[in-house]
């Protein structure tokens, strides 16, 4: 299989803290993936390297090579701007902005050039149709996003990224904020996404690893343990620590 | 797709943003040290030992700012005395005593509202309400300031009061201690540090204060005692630097007495920035 | 026990009467002005007060308009608004955002080093630079004009500006920021197009502010604006502000005259109480 993410020997430092040591990952495209692990096992920070949001905390440093699309994305060529509309992200914490409705949505369009109101108004209803939230909220377009539910800000905040056509969606933790009947929704979403997007998501819920992901990797003290088919991990992992792991003998 | 940089108008936006806001900060920069550097340069020279140590005199036709240093001496001690015990008790009562949220905002809002009257509505109040009685002096000065300065010292002191941990008030009520015995032992010396950072920033206030003594403190120069001072008319640092500029054309004078203005000023928010620090260190711990 | 009682009421009533004293400071600066500024208008006739073109009044037929000084105060202002704003609002988002932290820390203690700088300080200053400036650059005949106060109390209103902006812009929560990065904005489109309008009350609050500071600045603009009741018809103008209007006259004023200065005082408080319920409605858009 060839991956559209590739990272190989990859570490990462925060000042004199070495958080991510020799990661080597490919992710293959169009499947979802899952990252699992104790708290501060690294795998979030795994996560934010891949559109690089690391490269904003002041002292970190990044030594090996993660590949997107063949292209290495620390080179000087490529412009991040355009690396993280392509490989967009969804946070832990529900975060629109504190704007319409509509312009949470039309926000990234409009960043990237797309003026034309028609054009606009065509993205964002789609992208609302994608995110499963526009039957909620095609009436209140122009209402402040923040007077939303949680569930429903963060399936906006789904809408927000898909709305500038990213290829990946990187999602942290994306419904660790939310009540069991907004999770299912988000989990669901997930699951059709895979027809069009490749997704990366990190969990700290294992059911959920399994009910949605085809790949999943177990991160543990910022070295990738093992990364298999999820089937496999779950079923006969390879690794002692693995197991323990998953049989909920630590995290 | 992903070497593409950035579109030409996005390109754009960058720069003339970036642009403004250094040209903006660099302004901001540039008009502080201009500042400084002008009026320290030109003021300085004109400092002299008998400049500072003598009044102004029409026999040897020679200026003196002593009267004016020694009134706002006075001035700044006389206003600290009479605001700190009003504005520290306003506090206590707001964090202490009041019980009831509509008196709390009232008061809040009052003292928000004297903040923002200007200094020139000030001086015609205290003229009318000090002058017009006690004749044009120090002391009616002084007693306007104490309304100007009442709201800093109310403010700071609230604030301190309230990062004393409810627990020890609630430590000393449980030994049975009446509720006046409380705030002197427990509260009050938790709030000096509020106190302090205070005094500081009135003592700037009132320094740099020049509208609201014009008509109140009057502009004279004799040299006083304190107890004369404060019923005789007498001007401040400040209003002798506008009468020695505006009215007589004295620059010299002027410029050294503004150099003089601005170390103080200068030292006085160094003082405040060394307050604040310790006493946020001290907090934490 | 009882004695004990009898002692704590009556410091409770000590404390209650010094909270209280704020609102009787208030209360008295307001009626003062009020019952001393009332008679003039009364004589006048407010239209004429408020409306009249000239103000001449140590003249033999004495003239008392005001609206000279009241267009004076709003144009001041609102030149003074229009220069300060801008780069009060540019320094803050570069410290806020973009400036490092040693560069932030420095540049926000001249700012406050500016803010502590007293007003006849600036007018000094003004004088001796600012107006002669104004006289050499546009060839005028006297520099003490409009645009010197314009100069300098766009000046004196940066610190404020730029603490109260700097202020709302770090209180900006920084999921907003890494939201907008992660959508491919560039940092500085971030902060302009995100965290600007996330934190506008709040620089609102700071214009605001800026506003009562300009209008109600007095010893400065005395110093450099010329001081002559023209109507502000032109930049170059010597003019009088509402606050100079009543500082320049008061040391000689008696009878009418005195009671019309107490008048524009009334005025110039109408103006402040004003902005003070402008600002007050931001700061509380602001806590919710």
């Amino acid at each position: 299989m060839s991956g559209i993410i590739t990272a190989k020997d990859m570490c990462l430092w925060y000042g004199n803290h070495k958080a991510l040591n020799n990661v080597s990952i490919e992710i293959s495209e169009k499947s979802i993936t899952a990252l699992i692990g104790p708290s501060g096992c690294g795998k979030s920070t795994f996560l934010k390297t891949l559109n690089r949001m690391n490269d904003l905390i002041p002292g970190v440093k990044i030594t090996g090579d993660i590949r997107y699309g063949g292209m290495d994305i620390f080179s000087g060529e490529v412009d991040v701007n355009n690396l993280r509309k392509e490989i967009g992200m969804v946070f832990q914490k529900p975060n629109p902005f504190p704007m319409s409705i509509y312009d949470n949505v039309a926000y990234g369009p409009r960043t990237h050039g797309v003026t034309n109101k028609v054009e606009l108004d065509g993205i964002v209803e789609q992208a609302l149709r994608d995110a499963a939230i526009w039957d909620e909220v095609k009436d209140r377009l122009k209402k402040n996003a923040l007077g939303m539910s949680g569930g429903q800000q963060q399936r906006l905040c789904i809408a927000r990224a898909l709305a500038v056509k990213p290829k990946i969606l990187l999602m942290d933790e994306p419904t660790s904020a939310l009540d069991p009947i907004s999770t299912s929704k988000i989990e669901e979403l997930v699951v059709e996404f895979k027809e069009k997007y490749t997704i990366v998501m990190v969990t700290h819920n294992m059911q959920q690893a399994v009910r949605v992901s085809d790949y999943t990797a177990f991160f543990l003290h910022g070295e990738l343990i093992e990364f298999d088919k999820t089937d496999s991990i779950f079923s006969q992992p390879k690794d002692q620590r693995t197991e323990d792991y998953i049989t909920g003998r630590f995290g | 797709m992903l070497k593409q940089s950035l579109s030409k108008k996005r390109k754009r936006f960058e720069w003339i943003m970036k642009g403004m806001m250094w040209l903006s900060a660099g302004i901001t920069a540039a008009l502080v040290i201009f500042l400084v550097a002008y009026v320290l340069l030109r003021g300085i020279p004109h400092i002299s030992w008998q400049l500072l140590s003598t009044k102004p005199s029409y026999l040897t036709e020679s200026i003196g700012i002593l009267p004016d240093i020694l009134n706002t001496v006075y001035i700044v001690i006389v206003t600290l005395l009479i605001v700190l015990p009003l504005g520290v008790g306003a506090a206590i009562y707001l964090t202490e005593y009041a019980s009831n949220q509509k008196v709390v905002s009232v008061i809040e809002y009052a003292a928000e509202t004297l903040s923002g009257i200007p200094s020139i509505i000030y001086g015609l109040v205290g003229m009318l309400l000090f002058s017009n009685n006690m004749g044009t002096c120090l002391m009616a000065g002084a007693l306007t300031l104490v309304i100007m300065n009442l709201p800093t010292i109310m403010r700071t002191a609230q604030e301190s009061l309230k990062t004393v941990p409810r627990s020890y008030r609630e430590g000393a009520f449980g030994l049975g201690a009446g509720k006046w015995r409380v705030i002197r032992t427990v509260v009050l010396p938790g709030c000096v540090d509020g106190v302090i950072t205070g005094c500081i920033l009135s003592v700037g206030r009132i320094l740099g204060e020049s509208a609201a003594l014009l008509f109140t403190a009057g502009f004279a120069h004799a040299l006083n005692g304190v107890i004369d001072a404060l019923a005789a008319p007498g001007a401040t640092l400040t209003v002798a630097l506008y009468f020695y500029a505006k009215e007589q054309g004295e620059f010299g004078v002027a410029f050294a007495i503004a150099a003089i203005l601005m170390i103080l000023t200068i030292l006085i928010n160094f003082a405040a920035a060394f307050a604040q620090k310790h006493f946020a260190k001290r907090r934490k711990i | 026990m009882r004695k004990n009682q009898v002692l704590e009421k009556a410091i409770h009533g000590i404390f209650l009467l010094l909270g209280l004293i704020t609102v009787g400071c208030v209360l008295l600066i307001t009626i003062y002005l009020v019952i001393s500024g009332i008679p003039a208008i009364r004589e006048i006739g407010l239209w004429d007060f408020l409306l009249g073109k000239q103000w001449a009044s140590t003249a033999a037929e004495p003239k008392y308009g005001i609206l000279p000084f009241i267009l004076t105060s709003i144009y001041g202002t609102a030149g003074a608004i229009a220069i300060g704003v801008p780069i009060g609002f540019m320094t803050a988002v570069y410290l806020s955002k973009l400036a490092p932290t040693k560069v932030k820390s420095a540049m926000q203690n001249a700012v406050s080093l500016l803010a502590g700088i007293p007003s006849v300080v600036y007018g000094l200053v003004g004088m001796l630079v600012l107006v002669p400036g104004i006289r050499k650059v546009f060839n005028v005949p006297d520099g003490a004009s409009l645009l010197a106060a314009i100069i300098v109390l766009a000046i004196m209103i940066l610190p404020s500006i730029i603490k109260m902006s700097i202020t709302a812009l770090d209180a900006v929560p920084k999921e907003y920021e890494d939201a907008s990065l992660a959508l491919g904005a560039t940092p500085i489109e971030t902060y302009f197009k995100v965290s600007v309008p996330a934190a506008k009350s709040g620089i609102a609050t700071a214009v605001v502010l800026g506003v009562g500071r300009a209008i109600g600045e007095a010893m400065a603009v005395m110093m450099v604006a010329g001081n002559v009741p023209n109507m502000p018809d032109s930049l170059f103008q010597s003019v009088r502000f509402l606050t100079t209007a009543v500082s320049s006259e008061m040391a000689y004023s008696s009878g009418l005259q005195q009671q019309a200065l107490f008048s524009i005082a009334l005025v110039l408080f109408l103006f402040i109480m004003l902005i003070n319920a402008t600002l007050n409605f931001f700061l509380k858009r602001e806590k919710e």
